[in-house]
């Protein structure tokens, strides 16, 4: 009898790993680990339809309670992963159980970065990452009037958008000079910020907070370190997150930021692969390892090592793709872009509908597309197949990006 | 509720009462139904909840926006003239007896 699959974390890569294992066909035993007391869900819409309202969480299974019984998973919910035994290649669980594995996937994904800030630890600071925060986050919401989100990036404004639609007074506190820094250019980053600023949003560049003001026990604002204060009764922080390493520290695989894999998304143990959002791995992307939090990357990775679990080993190469939803714009974004030295925009920004590419070398790394479906389609193909767009083509809204693309 | 019917490429059907307000593509990945995979929950990045409609139904449903349309054109089996992406098929009394088929391959 073979000890056959464990998978530690039942987020999207995880689950995904199992879904993929019992389509192809793998007929041994699956165990998918779970920390938290929800069948697998989708992330995506707790910053977005399900904190808005318009999503229950029935919306978000990824698959119904009966599904794992019925395809003979056997999913542990409000379980852990407490240690790796790799000699007898055997973990151990929170409730003490052991488990034989013959494959080990590390699934185990990220938990927020937390403020260290004087008032940080007062009710009514709250962060997103789970179901359970999001439907506190929900019912808060509702009872909020004045709310400051602390952090420009993804999940920020796409909780200070659902905020703002909601009718409540939201400003966004960025200690960068720009919205979403780390990802998109500036052009991008501009647009978003008069999106913010015309749907009646405060958005405030360049501003580090050095305190959580409290009164009765609550959160009642915020203090900028230039002095400013801005009151609030409800403080989200989005500043991101750190991947959960630790377990595979313990067991002595190797770690950066992220658990080291490699192009075939093997630990330095070849028993055991990391996917999803703890796993730092090559790409034809980068230069460097990188560490990709976003479903494409957690299902494509999954699909990738149920392939090697099967007798189809091939190195992870899909492109990466992310999308953002705020307010009533959808921004899509195809590659990595990273270490650009050129940007061209396709479209005018102030149409609402642009595409802006970012080369490297003259070579293309990445297209972020507002609005503009078929562009990020394309420009997926392009990323995938290398070949070859110049800037000017890029911005030359007469050549028909799907002629780069290879048909399929 | 409405009935909605899902028939696989062998020919099996599954018939699911799908909430109004809900999509096609939700009474399937709510009930385990097989052979949509929906992977980005319903956000017209995956196209992998292609499915066929049945003709007596197609000038029932909304029309086809842009980027549905874009997504239409990448779908893993053909597309014909009654392909939909069951994400933005949204279950309606109207649709009550939809019968949607699942194609071969949605990756």
């Amino acid at each position: 009898m073979p000890a056959g699959v464990v998978i530690a974390g039942a987020g999207q890569a995880g689950f995904q790993v199992a879904f993929s294992l019992r389509s192809r066909g793998y007929d041994g035993p699956i165990t998918l680990i779970g920390n938290e007391p929800h069948i697998p869900y989708q992330r995506p819409p707790l910053s977005k339809g399900f904190l808005a309202g318009k999503q229950e969480i029935r919306h978000l299974h990824l698959r119904p309670a009966a599904y794992y019984a019925a395809q003979a998973i056997d999913f542990l919910a409000g379980e852990e992963v407490t240690r790796i035994d790799r000699p007898s290649r055997q973990v151990e669980l929170g409730s003490s159980r052991q488990l034989n594995y013959d494959t080990l996937i590390l699934a185990l994904g990220a938990r927020v970065r937390t403020l260290s800030l004087p008032g940080a630890e007062l009710d009514g600071v709250c962060y997103l990452r789970s179901l359970d925060d999001a439907a506190d986050l929900r019912q808060r919401l509702q009872q909020a009037n004045e709310i400051v989100v602390i952090g420009g990036g993804f999940i920020g404004l796409e909780l200070a958008a659902v905020a703002r639609l909601a009718g409540k007074r939201v400003s966004v506190v960025e200690v960068q000079p720009r919205l979403m820094p780390r990802v998109v250019s500036p052009v991008i980053s501009e647009y978003y910020a008069k999106l913010h600023r015309d749907r009646g949003s405060e958005i405030r560049l360049h501003s580090v907070p050095s305190k959580i003001i409290g009164a009765h026990g609550r959160a009642a604002g915020v203090l900028l370190n230039d002095g400013t204060h801005i009151p609030a009764d409800l403080i989200v922080a989005g500043i991101g997150v750190l991947p959960n390493i630790g377990l595979a520290e313990g067991a002595g695989l190797e770690t950066a930021n992220g658990i080291v894999v490699n192009e075939y998304l093997a630990t330095t143990d070849p028993c055991i692969y990391a996917i999803g959002d703890c796993a730092a791995h090559p790409s034809l992307f980068t230069e460097t390892l990188i560490r990709i939090e976003s479903v494409q990357n957690a299902v494509d990775q999954a699909a990738c090592v149920a392939a090697a679990i099967c007798g189809e080993t091939r190195p992870y190469t899909d492109v990466p793709w992310f999308w953002t939803d705020q307010f009533d714009v959808k921004l899509q974004m195809a590659g990595l872009s990273s270490g650009y030295d050129q940007v061209v925009a396709r479209g005018d920004p102030g149409s609402n509908k642009f595409s802006v590419f970012y080369f490297r070398e003259d070579r293309l790394i990445a297209v972020d597309s507002v609005n503009r479906p078929a562009d990020h389609i394309a420009s997926r193909k392009i990323l995938g197949s290398g070949s070859h767009l110049r800037p000017d083509e890029a911005a030359d809204e007469g050549i028909d990006l799907k002629s780069f693309a290879p048909a399929g | 509720m409405a009935a909605i019917t899902y028939i696989s490429p062998s020919g099996e059907a599954q018939t699911i009462d799908v909430p109004v307000g809900d999509s096609v593509m939700e009474g399937a990945v709510q009930n385990g139904v097989d052979g949509i995979l929906a992977e980005c929950g319903g956000e017209l990045q995956c196209a992998t909840c292609h499915v066929y409609v049945d003709e007596a139904f197609l000038g029932k449903l909304k029309p086809i926006q842009e980027d549905e349309e874009v997504m239409l054109n990448v779908t893993a089996s053909e597309r014909k003239a009654n392909s939909r992406l069951s994400c933005q098929i949204k279950v309606s009394d109207a649709l009550a007896g939809l019968i949607v088929r699942t194609p071969p391959a949605q990756k």
